[in-house]
């Protein structure tokens, strides 16, 4: 006798999901040969900000991971792309492999970060994130404060430049978002929930509570990396100060809990949120900063579910498949 | 009058309703004990009436005062204390510091810190030690002493008995001479039925959240709770007739 | 080198001022205040703004800025701590967080980029110093060592010796149970709120005297209070102090070695003392009060 009831793991609005989301992939992709230069960089842009806030909702919102201090990872991203093209490592190769060196360097750190609880954790990252930002000031290649530019994108003509830099971003934010996704599928993401709902009643019914957090932390470093050496790219200079500012967190912090911080939907719409603001209001200089600190403040406050929480409570929304829904099959029961 | 009066509470964890429409009344100086299984709404009950539950439906009434739009704090300052389940104790609290809790109230009565120590004689060589040092019997001592030192109309005992030996449950319930002296009434909520009815003059009995059986003790058999205990006495013991 | 000791120990003084507040929130309602660097802030520039626009003594206009931070902390235990800690310790964190970014932002729309400091108001105390031998002790640094005590210890007094502080702690550790036995919890946060900003007042305007603040140095404050809260780790109010010692001392000898080693000396004693801690037993946090029930 069949089991009553089925698994749904896919349904025919997610999978129209999943092509338009391909098609669009491929769209963007292709967007070189029909983009203006302005369009190119300015979606760099947007994809700076998908990376941090894709990978710091993992971690904050999923692992319950709350850090003030990716800006550790963001500017470790950009020097060590500098470091490389400096030693002669091809400048784009430079990018791929900084990001991956700065999550190779979160392992040793998530030993010490991990064991911090709630508030410790953020303010511990935020302390660490000053640290990098010493160390870094010390490289008497960077000059302190004065900084350093990236020389080596100089070699290429800008339109060759834009063009490169445009599709490491997008293949960046599409490998991070897929792999996000891929994560929440796997039995990773069943792993984050339980540990989300009780870490103890997790760690009891043997989740591997530490493992599945380190390979988050892990994630967000590389995401954070990626975002930094991205930046790098569509700016040119390296100012530690910039790089590791408290800013990043601002921005990732906004959009996410605005977006909806735990759904994997609203960290991708808080990221476009941000990009219009940003584009429309950025020439209000603090202003904007302060308004940006008091709306985080107010939805953390009164709606801490976010906009894309609350449209899917009201509305049983969801546009990807992660979870597991149980259909019961009425006629298939067993026999009275 | 009735010093305490319940009308027909209803009080709700989440989506399960923990306790359903339940009326009482206690009168000055008694002593009411409720039964009933685990689950049965006992412990709900007294913490609505202590108003540490949250949000209920029906009336608490204390000496004829609605209580129900105050916060437990104000419910202690108006006469009513409760002695939770598992004691509760402030346990890098010394004994005395967490009778000088209660004493804070400033309610006006015979229970001061030293009146207790007299009463539990026991607690006098551990005054200074942290609550989370002492035995089971003590804590629960300082736990019933930290609530009479705000000298209450009303106390509510939640399971003051368990995990303690026979014993040293005789040497808690040595606090009862000392409340009818002082006119307090008292709802003890007690799993072990004879201790119940050997205390009480009434006892109560709750099922699933409601009162199933009321009675002055002197007027019920051990078989008549029993019975309302587990669901099998009257209208329901005749429709589902066992086996 | 006794030089550099005698320095280290008297700017511990400043951190342990700095961290009492903090300690003294988390250890109360459990949340970490990430806008406390940036309240800090704000207090020196009231006092500046005091001193400057209307004239007034310096430490007549100390003591008014203490009072507007208890005022302060009361708005802000009741607007955004007490909502927050209801959804958990999370959203204390972001909503905390988001806090410091409109301080510091709003701070620099008012009162501009320029560097400001208190010195020119607290005439010679600001470089006057006591001579020992050969050893130049700053008179100011003194001070703020003793009322780092003197804050410390009435902290611990007034927790452990009234009435008050007894419900502080109490609602610290249950606030549940606190409400049965007659406590006001709600009370009890607000006044604790109220006495944590008023530290924060006070480290605002040692901050001011002893050194030049712009709208941003909320977060090396706050990371420094942070620090020494850590640091000192232990569940006795005066390890807030030993705390802010260690870290001003490895600070002054860092700065002997090299000119960034200042702060990276602190850096690296913080997290030394967190991997020994995290690796050799319990991590002990910086509490005053245990948190535990019975």
């Amino acid at each position: 006798m069949s089991q009553p009831y089925e698994v749904e793991r896919w349904n025919t609005r997610a999978r129209i999901t999943v092509w338009a989301f391909v098609l669009g992939c491929a769209v963007l992709a292709l967007a070189p040969l029909w983009g203006s230069p302005a369009f190119l960089s300015r979606s760099v842009v947007l994809f700076v900000y998908v990376l941090l806030a894709v990978t710091w909702n993992a971690l904050a919102g999923y692992a319950g991971l709350m850090s003030v201090g990716q800006q550790a990872f963001f500017g470790l991203g950009a020097y060590f792309t500098i470091r490389l093209s400096d030693g002669g490592v091809p400048v784009f190769a430079a990018m791929a492999v900084a990001a991956g060196a700065v999550a190779l360097v979160s392992v040793p750190i998530s030993y010490v970060m991990l064991r911090l609880k709630a508030g410790e954790f953020a303010i511990g990252m935020w302390v660490l994130a000053s640290l990098l930002h010493l160390l870094v000031n010390l490289d008497p290649l960077i000059q302190g404060e004065t900084g350093i530019s990236l020389l080596a994108l100089n070699a290429f003509d800008p339109k060759t430049r834009m063009v490169v830099i445009y599709l490491f971003g997008l293949l960046s934010a599409v490998g991070v978002v897929a792999g996000m996704l891929l994560l929440l599928r796997s039995r990773f993401g069943a792993a984050l929930q339980a540990i989300r709902d009780s870490e103890e009643a997790a760690g009891s019914i043997g989740v591997p509570v530490f493992r599945t957090k380190q390979l988050v932390f892990v994630f967000a470093a590389l995401g954070a990396a990626l975002a930094g050496a991205l930046w790098l790219a569509s700016t040119v200079s390296f100012q530690p100060k910039t790089y590791f500012g408290i800013q990043w967190m601002a921005y990732t912090v906004f959009m996410v809990i605005v977006g909806g911080i735990g759904t994997f939907e609203g960290a991708l719409i808080g990221a476009v949120i941000f990009f219009v603001i940003e584009t429309l209001l950025a020439s209000f200089g603090l202003w904007y900063l302060i308004l940006l600190g008091g709306t985080a403040v107010f939805f953390a406050l009164a709606f801490p579910q976010g906009v894309w929480g609350y449209a899917r409570n009201r509305h049983g929304w969801f546009l990807l498949p992660i979870g597991r829904t149980l259909i019961t099959r009425e006629k298939t029961t067993g026999a009275e | 009058m009735s010093q305490l009066v319940v009308e027909n509470l209803t009080a709700r964890h989440g989506l399960l309703t923990a306790v359903k429409d339940v009326s009482l009344r206690l009168d000055k100086g008694e002593i009411l004990a409720i039964v009933g299984a685990n689950g049965a709404g006992k412990s709900t009950l007294l913490r609505a009436i202590a108003g540490s539950h949250g949000a209920y439906d029906g009336h608490v009434m204390l000496n004829g005062a609605p209580l129900d739009h105050l916060k437990s704090h104000q419910r202690v300052r108006a006469g009513l204390a409760l002695v939770p389940e598992g004691r509760r104790l402030f346990a890098t609290m010394s004994v005395q510091e967490n009778l000088a809790l209660g004493a804070q109230v400033g309610r006006a009565g015979a229970w001061t810190p030293a009146r207790v120590f007299e009463v539990f004689d026991n607690l006098v060589k551990r005054r200074h030690s942290r609550a989370l040092n002492l035995s089971g019997g003590e804590q629960q001592a300082t736990a019933i002493g930290r609530a009479l030192v705000t000298n209450p109309d009303v106390i509510l005992l939640d399971e003051v008995s368990l995990g303690l030996s026979p014993a040293v449950v005789d040497r808690v319930y040595s606090i009862m001479p000392a409340l009818r002296e002082t006119h307090t009434s008292v709802v003890i909520v007690e799993q072990d039925l004879g201790r119940a009815m050997a205390v009480a003059d009434r006892v109560i009995c709750m099922l699933e959240g409601r009162i199933v059986l009321e009675g002055r003790s002197a007027d019920l058999t051990r078989e008549d709770i029993i019975g309302a205990y587990f669901g099998l006495s009257g209208q329901q013991a005749q429709k589902e007739p066992v086996g | 080198m006794i030089d550099v000791v005698v320095q280290g120990v008297l700017l511990g003084g400043y951190y342990a001022i700095l961290a009492a507040g903090l300690a003294f929130l988390y250890s109360v309602m459990g949340l970490f205040n990430l806008a406390h660097g940036s309240f800090a802030v704000l207090a020196a520039y009231f006092v500046v703004m005091l001193c400057d626009a209307l004239g007034l003594d310096p430490f007549l206009a100390i003591a008014l800025v203490v009072l507007a931070l208890g005022v302060i902390g009361v708005v802000v235990e009741r607007l955004v701590f007490e909502p927050s800690t209801r959804g958990g310790p999370l959203l204390s964190v972001l909503a905390t967080f988001g806090l410091s970014v409109v301080l510091d932002n709003a701070m620099f729309q008012v009162f501009g980029a320029n560097t400001r400091s208190l010195a020119p108001y607290i005439g010679d105390l600001s470089w006057a110093s006591w001579e020992l031998g050969d050893l130049y002790v700053g008179k100011l640094a003194v001070i703020t060592l003793v009322a780092a005590v003197a804050v410390l210890g009435g902290l611990h007094l007034f927790l452990t010796h009234t009435g008050l502080g007894r419900a502080i702690r109490a609602t610290a550790q249950d606030a549940d149970t606190a409400g049965l036995v007659g406590i006001d919890p709600r009370r009890a946060r607000t006044i604790a709120a109220a006495i944590a900003f008023m530290t924060i007042g006070l480290a605002g305007a040692a901050l001011g005297m002893r050194a030049t603040f712009t709208p941003y140095s909320g977060t090396p404050q706050l990371l420094f209070a942070f620090q020494a809260a850590v640091i000192g780790g232990s569940n006795s109010i005066w390890g807030t102090l030993i705390g802010g010692i260690v870290l001003g001392l490895s600070q002054t000898i860092g700065a002997e070695i090299s000119t960034q080693g200042f702060f990276i000396a602190g850096n690296l004693v913080f997290f030394a003392v967190l991997f020994a801690r995290l690796y050799g037993g319990s991590l002990r946090l910086p509490a005053l009060i245990l948190k535990r029930k019975v």
